[in-house]
């Protein structure tokens, strides 16, 4: 329990670093920091799969940021200090804190999970499927439909990202069109 | 219930850069903060106090995996969403480039000239 509590106070510090540092570099780094944090926490919380991911997905996603964050100038611009967004910001956090702690009262308290669904992933999984590991007969065979929908919103993401970063089109604006269509007027 | 407090703690710091910061990369980090802060509070609520991995190995009985295990649904759910979180980050970087590109600069409050 000491240990999340640690880890977690950790994270919030990157997280304060990475918000209010002027050099964006340095809020990259702090943002790897929170996300390595978030790694080894799933790592103590008997998620080793998702510990895994987080970590090969938090190098890839470094590498993404800090090529955005190196593209020019990395410094910010806060030149004049945009009062109204950090009053507004700044109430909008107590509202949040003091509606978890009314909210929390009714949630399911730590470490006492409701196993209501995956109780039976936990009795049946391995006659049913045939894995050891219950995550993966979970993603894999009784909700592969779910892993199927991810496939293909990771496909449209990258497909979006790469029409966005093309600099040009395939065909020049001067280049005239091979067929014609439509209603030739000497014909 | 305090783990759960601090992960929000995270969450509203990611939702403060998210309104408050006018650097289109800052908007990033919030969105970036926002996602590891839920991720982290789903598998929060799947913890069970000396729980192990739900991971069978080959000489537990099913009874004692089934009393002990933590709970492998949002752990399913999550690694779904963490590898999205990677797709939906690299659509922002390629948004947070071509902006450069067209109006050289980051700020969010100069963009918004809009032409039709």
């Amino acid at each position: 329990m000491l240990l999340f509590d640690i880890i977690l106070i950790f994270m919030i510090i990157g997280t304060i670093i990475a918000v209010e540092t002027k050099n964006m570099l340095s809020a990259v780094v702090a943002v790897g920091a929170v996300g390595f944090g978030v790694s080894l926490l799933f790592l103590y919380l008997r998620a080793p799969d998702i510990a895994i991911t987080q970590v090969i997905v938090e190098v890839l996603s470094l590498i993404i940021l800090i090529r955005v964050a190196t593209h020019v100038d990395n410094v910010a611009i806060e030149r004049r200090i945009d009062n109204f967004a950090n009053m507004t910001g700044l109430i909008f956090i107590g509202l949040f804190i003091a509606f978890c702690i009314w909210a929390f009262t009714d949630v399911i308290p730590f470490a006492n999970p409701l196993m209501r669904v995956s109780q039976h992933y936990l009795d049946a999984g391995l006659r049913e499927t045939g894995a050891a590991n219950i995550v993966a007969a979970v993603i894999l065979d009784y909700r592969a439909y779910d892993t199927l929908g991810e496939a293909v919103v990771i496909f449209t993401s990258i497909l979006g990202a790469f029409v966005i970063l093309r600099s040009k089109g395939k065909k020049k604006l001067s280049e005239e069109d091979d067929i014609t269509v439509g209603i030739l007027e000497d014909a | 219930m305090l783990q759960y407090l601090l992960d929000m703690i995270i969450f509203a710091l990611g939702i403060y850069c998210l309104i408050a910061k006018r650097h289109i990369i800052k908007k990033i980090i919030g969105m970036c903060i926002i996602e590891y802060s839920i991720n982290l509070f789903l598998i929060l609520l799947g913890y069970r106090m000396h729980g192990i991995a739900p991971i069978i190995l080959p000489e537990m009985n099913n009874s004692y995996f089934a009393q002990y295990s933590v709970d492998p649904l949002p752990q399913a759910l999550v690694l779904t969403s963490i590898v999205i979180g990677l797709g939906t980050l690299a659509l922002m970087a390629a948004f947070a480039i071509k902006l450069y590109e067209k109006y050289r600069t980051f700020d969010m409050s100069e963009i918004h000239r809009l032409r039709g």
